[in-house]
């Protein structure tokens, strides 16, 4: 048992905990918010400088062989600060997908432009009808000679507004929510036939709406020609949702030293209003919270990399659960202890929590994952 | 002990029922089912259909405009409005600065401001809450002072909401700073129009604009503007805020949201089934019905309770309605969240008036208020007395502690 960081790992929190202390202030968040991509290129070429974004990369495609817990440290980090970029989109779901899915050519001619930042890319999966259930997918995939053809609407897909290349999922055989049957392929952003509708999201981040018009794909760009995609695709989200626990736990502990710098220096009847019990056991059952979703954040970690798919699943779908069973308590109590002032806009802990209660619905809320958990064998024994 | 209400009762209910259905007009209707925020002329527009109809201030003594009803009939009366999708009434003007008017004011000041907050002529806000006096209202800072026949005022106020519209404000301002800091407080109506005053928006969480900063730099206000007997003011705000007991509970508008949840939930949006047929959801739905319920019956109980108590003494039961009808509230706007789904993402803007953009919406052509409601009601349990200070008040005045 040990919950240590290597040298190389404390080393990379250190750097990117810097990073986002010296430039991540709440203001610059709001500039790089306002400007037209929604967030800062010159930040995501200095997370490439020190080396964030091909951290999760093997060191034969380029990168420089980390794996889950540097992906947990770099969010966990990108959590507190609220950051942008498309880390999530471009490095954790896309990257995901190349990374253990694309042949040795497809990698080659991807990871390094990953690496070094130049190459924005985001996962076209979700679609209007599909909710949480990652095999309902309506769009098609024709064979026409050795390339494919593809047709159908993805939404809700993350920084997919400014991303260079879509890894698309559309179906070659079934019907609509059947497991067997889904083919990945990596499609321009620009490329003939491909439309897309950007627009901001409630926590402040970017997604675009994604038409697919008889999109020609050549057969160097099939991801996973056979049509079984599905096990990979589960395998990346279940990667995603580890990360995104790790943002969950960012923002909540950051919520709650707000709350807690707040109790101390708000005052109201002649005294800081942190002197009132009430208030200290509020605060005290958030740390509770907090604890129990690092805890379920450090499983998800560990767990995202197990062979086994239906353990895997499992501690991912608890930890889902847990975090967004936390993340809304902390979310809603921190305003709370606020009053007034947690309720503007101008004020960080507003979009801690709008960030939060976002995080909870990506990639099935905490009642679908408690659902699926319930149908499973236990988590326990 | 009965529970039903009398023939006449059911009577009444049918009544008001019926107007609103054929007076309210449907796009403002439209506006309030689907979680919008009514703009200033919808709410000036339904007021001014009220009020033709003798109905807009119905607690009001009958010679200022009420209609002389019982409790109960008030309560179904709130009640339809609220399930019919109509508006909520300006409370600034109808449930604060009016009562407090004809209650404590001088007759030229309620023949000048009654029939007109009856009419909503003058849009009224309330300028109590201050940067440094929020739960310890008492503590607040603004001043007032004597000055060649007329009060200056000096000072800020925050949290003001719908002061962007506002003709008058009324005043929380220190008249004597030698005393204890309750008696020394006075209430005072200020022409939002007077030189020196200036309002800043202040956007919520939600991007909506409801609230706003309120300063007075050197406001010269008549001295005729003093409502009752200067530093008598934390009385009759004690008063004001005891009045907002009728319909606290917001149960007619919480019934309206289960409505709407109801059927959003048998769309087949996403996923395996409509949302109406997942067990868990409709267990989750339940409860909160269950709870609403109960506040309903709570609600009928301290209004039945009114008739045996002192008239105009707040009711410490009303902590009860306010803590358990904000935490419903927030709860269907959870359900509201569990409806959508991921379609809950986009962030759509609207207008000032209300009204959408002209581009197609993304995603259900309903989904776009749900996340900006559900984030902005957790002000429910913050304004108005936060639920802490509810608690305060139900420890102190019910249990003795
Ligand atoms: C959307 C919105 C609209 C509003 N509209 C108006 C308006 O039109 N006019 C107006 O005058 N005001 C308005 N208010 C202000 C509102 O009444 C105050 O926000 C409220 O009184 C709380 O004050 P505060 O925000 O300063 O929080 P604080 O009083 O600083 O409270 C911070 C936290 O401390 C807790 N707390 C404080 N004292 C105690 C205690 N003794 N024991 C236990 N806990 C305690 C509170 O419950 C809260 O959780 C509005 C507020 C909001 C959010």
């Amino acid at each position: 048992m040990n919950f240590d960081l290597t040298e190389e790992q404390q080393l990379l929190k250190d750097s990117v905990t810097r990073l986002l202390a010296d430039r991540y202030s709440f203001e610059n968040r709001k500039t790089f918010q306002a400007s037209p991509d929604g967030w800062s290129r010159d930040l995501w070429r200095q997370y490439a400088e020190i080396g964030l974004l091909g951290v999760a990369f093997s060191e034969a495609d380029g990168g420089f062989g980390g794996g889950p817990v540097e992906t947990m440290l770099i969010s966990e980090a990108f959590g507190k600060a609220l950051a942008l970029e498309p880390y999530l989109a471009t490095i954790v779901l896309a990257g995901g997908l190349i990374r253990r899915g694309g042949d040795a050519e497809q990698r080659a001619a991807l990871i390094p432009s990953i690496a070094s930042g130049e190459l924005l890319l985001a996962f076209a999966h979700a679609e209007r009808q599909s909710g949480h259930d990652l095999f309902d997918v309506g769009a098609s995939a024709k064979k026409d000679g050795a390339s494919f053809v593809l047709n159908g609407e993805k939404g809700l897909v993350l920084h997919g507004d400014c991303a260079d290349k879509l890894i698309v999922s559309a179906r070659s055989a079934g019907a609509r929510r059947d497991k067997a049957g889904i083919g990945l392929f990596l499609v321009d952003a620009k490329a003939d036939g491909v439309s897309r509708r950007g627009y901001p999201t409630q926590d402040g981040m970017r997604a675009a709406e994604v038409t697919l018009t008889n999109v020609r794909v050549e057969p160097k760009d099939v991801l996973a020609a056979n049509g079984d995609a599905l096990p990979l695709i589960e395998r990346i989200v279940d990667e995603a949702i580890a990360a995104s626990s790790a943002e969950a736990v960012g923002a909540m502990s950051e919520a709650l030293d707000m709350t807690v710098d707040y109790l101390k220096t708000r005052k109201q009847f002649g005294v800081p209003i942190g002197s009132f019990q009430a208030l200290q056991h509020r605060a005290s059952d958030m740390v509770v919270a907090l604890e129990q979703a690092r805890s379920m954040m450090m499983l998800a970690t560990m767990m995202s990399a197990e062979e086994n798919a239906a353990e895997r699943r499992k501690a991912i779908s608890a930890a889902k659960v847990q975090i967004g069973r936390s993340a809304r308590f902390i979310g809603q109590q921190s305003i709370q202890l606020h009053g007034g002032i947690g309720m503007t806009m101008e004020y960080k802990l507003g979009h801690l929590f709008k960030r939060l209660t976002m995080i909870d619905i990506l990639f099935g809320d905490a009642d679908y994952h408690l659902e699926r958990l319930s149908k499973s064998d236990g988590l326990i024994g | 002990m009965d529970l039903r209400f009398t023939d006449d009762e059911l009577a009444f209910r049918e009544e008001v029922r019926g107007f609103v259905k054929s007076n309210l007009p449907a796009s403002i209707k439209q506006k309030i089912v689907e979680g919008r925020h009514p703009g200033k002329d919808d709410i000036v527009a339904w007021t001014r259909i009220l009020n033709k109809k003798g109905w807009s201030v119905p607690h009001w003594p009958k010679e200022w405009g009420g209609t002389g009803w019982s409790p109960v009939q008030l309560l179904i009366f709130n009640d339809e409005l609220q399930q019919g999708g109509a508006p909520e009434p300006l409370a600034f003007g109808t449930s604060m600065v009016g009562p407090v008017i004809y209650t404590f004011g001088s007759d030229a000041q309620k023949r000048r401001f009654l029939p007109r907050i009856a009419n909503i002529d003058d849009w009224w806000c309330q300028g109590f809450s201050e940067p440094g006096a929020g739960s310890d209202l008492a503590g607040l800072k603004t001043t007032a002072k004597q000055e060649g026949g007329e009060w200056v005022i000096n000072g800020q106020k925050t949290w003001t909401t719908l002061a962007q519209y506002a003709d008058w404000i009324f005043v929380l301002a220190r008249t004597d700073g030698t005393v204890k800091k309750q008696e020394g407080i006075s209430f005072i109506l200020v022409d939002m129009k007077s030189p020196g005053v200036t309002v800043r928006p202040i956007q919520t969480l939600d991007g909506g604009h409801e609230v706003n900063e309120v300063f007075f730099d050197n406001v010269r206000v008549p001295l005729e503007n003093l409502v009752g007997e200067e530093n008598k003011g934390w009385n009759y705000a004690k008063f004001l805020l005891g009045n907002e007991r009728n319909g606290i509970a917001r149960v007619g508008i919480s019934k309206a949201r289960l409505k709407r949840i109801r059927e959003l939930a048998s769309l087949h949006v996403y996923g395996e089934r409509p949302k109406i047929e997942d067990p868990l959801f409709r267990m989750k739905l339940a409860a909160v019905e269950v709870e609403l319920k109960a506040l309903e019956m709570t609600q009928l109980r301290v209004i039945a309770g009114e008739r045996n108590r002192e008239k105009g003494k707040p009711d410490p039961a009303s902590s009860v309605l306010k803590i358990k009808g904000s935490e419903i509230q927030q709860a269907t706007s959870e359900l509201l969240m569990d409806v959508v789904g991921p379609y809950a993402l986009p962030y759509q803007s609207e207008r000032e008036d209300g009204d959408r953009w002209n581009e197609p919406p993304v995603g259900p052509d309903w989904a776009s208020t749900i996340a900006p409601t559900y984030f902005n009601l957790r002000k429910v349990s913050i304004y108005g007395g936060s639920n802490e200070i509810q608690r305060g008040i139900i420890a102190k005045a019910i249990l003795g502690l």
